[in-house]
């Protein structure tokens, strides 16, 4: 996995609440059985017409966003299915950090294991962080990682908590399954006192 | 000792690993399979040299994908992403010596359904699946999360997740339900109460007089949902109920081993005066029979009511709301049972066990479904439809004039064949309303079985208390 360490780039506001996993990628994308190339079908409903024509007022199809590399966007981000096609596609399009005051559990956990850094802010602070989203390419979002804070155009701070563990990882990069198959002992350990005690399992 | 919770319970008898900072190495007992979200994940020990640490407790199961039309084994029912699909689960499933069943076994069905069925879901259990809606095992107080691909690969190379401990949240269900309510009228009523955000970082616990009153198939209902409410897995403590629903399947404890499997069984639940972070209740007879207006699981309101107004939000919701009504192309003031309905889709991990198709069969029986609509049910899984047809409600839907299929996830999400069309209006069993969901601009109404039966038959949202 690439390391996540500073990020300074452009920052699409979508303040709409609920954002699930369906419309960050529709399921007619779920059929490939790769993990890269889903960028172009992100946010596709919201983004295409049927026959294949951008929406002129997508906020990832104006001008000003298709570079984009945050996004800020309304509460509970994520919801829905597990489809980890959703953070791939994030991830294939160039975003490599969402700033909400809320996401849902599995599309959290699923953007660690992408590189992409899912960033949970105060209401105040996203509406703060929204404003300058909105103003379009000239204004850069920094994100420093390993300071936790996001700095907006105008220089304004603000930190942020991040769980330790997921934090070195993306930092290092690292693959979890090789940091979990370096515990090998405990699992062996575990695996053999529990199925003396359970052994119907 | 403290007092502990069922959730407590589960997860320390879990633990393989605890790291300071309390990120644990949680080991998973079953771990269920299905061909949209292993793929990668099969791909990722090939080109590790990895393999699957437990393949015993590993079980594969095509859904999502399959036509569920009669002669689906001719491979032009599918297309050609779907046939990759499906045949990739079938080559990884015979590489990694897996269990598996195939889409041409009596066996298969949606992965939720078939896991319990077949006995591979058990009480005190850790089970885990690359699809949200394995909270549905939490019926059997089995500890059952969703996962992603990444996580799937890591099950599958350890037979671990990587795990922090969630929250509590206790949801009690006091009294008796009313006439004409059920199991996905509470589970409906809850996401109504919590918001779709609102079980986020919690593990729910369903008790209550009403919930301990529900079959084994309702209580799978209700945990099916628990993720709609944004929590990570529904549970509910097992009891007799629980050990007479899976004695006897064909994986669960033989004798011998049932006796202290029973014993164990009997330990888990929540001790007196354990701690909950959360706690929500709500009266059973308070609860009526719901259907969902909008395009989140959490747009639910009585079917009584009448489709709300943006002004009746605040917040971000309101832009929400906006848009889900344009979408759903309805009127704030309508009354719900206005909306006139012209597909009904009866059937999912939600809804397509027999006790659902019980229900429908006592709405339809001598009735026709309303001229011009399109109504099928899918069945769970093979035997439910074998055993549907043997009790004789397969002709009761046929002489009706619904499609009767094969078993797979079908309309849910409508990745194989049977979809919405643009504006087309689904009173739906399922658990997802979003846009999109059930087809390109397709409108859902998430309703419990004998509500759609009863909207097959007037073609309309109806209130199935005015049928009974
Ligand atoms: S029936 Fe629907 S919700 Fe259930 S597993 Fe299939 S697609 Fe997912």
């Amino acid at each position: 996995m690439e390391k996540f360490e500073k990020l300074s780039g452009i920052a699409a506001p979508m303040p709409l609440v609920n954002i699930d996993t369906d419309m960050i990628i529709p399921k007619i994308f779920l059929k490939s059985i790769q993990r890269t190339g889903f960028g172009k079908n992100l946010f596709d409903e919201m983004r295409y017409t049927r026959d294949g024509a951008e929406i002129e007022d997508f906020v990832l199809n104006k001008p000003a966003y298709r570079e984009a590399q945050i996004l800020v966007a309304g509460d509970n981000f994520g919801c829905g299915s597990s489809r980890e096609h959703a953070p791939w596609a994030i991830a294939d399009f160039g975003i490599k950090a969402v700033i909400s005051t809320s996401f849902a559990d599995i599309f959290f956990n699923n953007c660690f294991k992408n590189g992409i850094l899912p960033i949970v802010m105060p209401q105040e602070v996203v509406d703060v962080l929204m404003k300058d989203a909105e103003k379009g390419a000239n204004a850069r979002m920094d994100v420093d990682l390993e300071a936790q804070t996001v700095t907006t155009s105008d220089g304004e701070v603000f930190a942020f908590e991040v769980d330790a563990f997921k934090k070195h990882c993306l930092l290092e990069g690292l693959d979890d399954i090789g940091l979990t198959m370096a515990k090998e002992k405990s699992i062996d350990a575990f695996e053999a006192t529990a199925s003396q005690a359970r052994p119907w399992v | 000792m403290s007092p502990k919770t069922l959730y407590d319970k589960i997860w320390d008898a879990h633990v393989a690993d605890e790291a300071d900072d309390g990120t644990c190495l949680l080991y998973i007992d079953r771990h269920l399979v299905h061909e949209v979200t292993s793929p990668q994940a099969f791909e990722g020990l090939r080109m590790t040299g990895r393999t699957v640490r437990a393949p015993d407790k590993t079980i594969a199961v095509p859904d999502h994908n399959v036509p569920t039309t009669a002669g689906r084994e001719d491979p032009s029912q599918m297309t050609e992403e779907s046939r990759i699909q499906v045949g990739a689960l079938d080559s990884n499933a015979r590489e990694f010596g897996i269990h598996y069943y195939p889409m041409d076994d009596v066996r298969q069905g949606i992965v939720h359904i078939v896991g319990p069925e077949q006995g591979w879901t058990l009480p005190g259990m850790t089970v885990v699946c690359g699809d949200s809606h394995t909270a549905t095992h939490g019926a059997f107080g089995a500890l059952a999360h969703g996962i992603g691909t990444s996580e799937v690969e890591h099950v599958l190379a350890t037979q671990t997740l990587i795990q922090k401990k969630s929250k509590n949240m206790k949801v009690e269900i006091t009294g008796k339900l009313m006439p004409g309510v059920t199991a996905k009228d509470i589970t409906m009523a809850v996401i109504g109460e919590t918001g779709t955000g609102g079980g986020t970082g919690y593990v729910i616990e369903y008790c209550g007089e009403a919930i301990r009153d529900l079959s084994m198939e309702g209580r799978m209902t209700v945990c099916n949902m628990a993720i709609e409410g944004g929590a990570r897995a529904g549970l509910i403590a097992p009891d007799e109920k629980t050990f007479e629903y899976v004695k006897g399947r064909p994986h669960a404890p033989k004798a011998g081993q049932w006796e202290n499997a029973l014993a164990w069984w009997k330990t888990l639940y929540t001790d007196e005066g354990a701690h909950f972070d959360k706690m929500i209740t709500l009266k059973g007879e308070d609860i009526q029979p719901v259907v969902t207006w909008g395009t989140s699981p959490e747009d639910v309101l009585p079917i009584t009511a009448n489709v709300p107004s943006p002004d009746d939000f605040t917040g971000g919701k309101v832009d929400a709301v906006k848009r889900a009504l344009d979408y759903m192309g309805l009127t704030p003031g309508q009354k719900m049972t206005d909306i006139q309905i012209d597909t009904v889709f009866i059937g999912s991990c939600t809804n397509g066990r027999i006790e659902d198709f019980r229900a429908v069969a006592e709405v339809v029986k001598g009735k026709k479904i309303k001229e011009g609509m399109r109504a099928m049910i899918v069945p769970g899984s093979g035997l439910v439809r074998a055993q549907a047809e043997e009790e004789g409600l397969a002709d009761i839907f046929i002489e009706a004039g619904f499609e009767w299929r094969l078993a797979g996830c079908s309309m849910c999400l409508a990745m194989n064949p049977d979809q919405l069309s643009e504006g087309e209006r689904c009173a739906a069993t399922s658990n997802r309303n979003f846009e999109g969901r059930q087809g390109y601009k397709g409108r859902t109404h998430l309703v419990s079985p004998a509500m759609a039966a009863a909207a097959a038959i007037t073609g309309h949202l109806t209130d199935i208390r005015d049928m009974i």
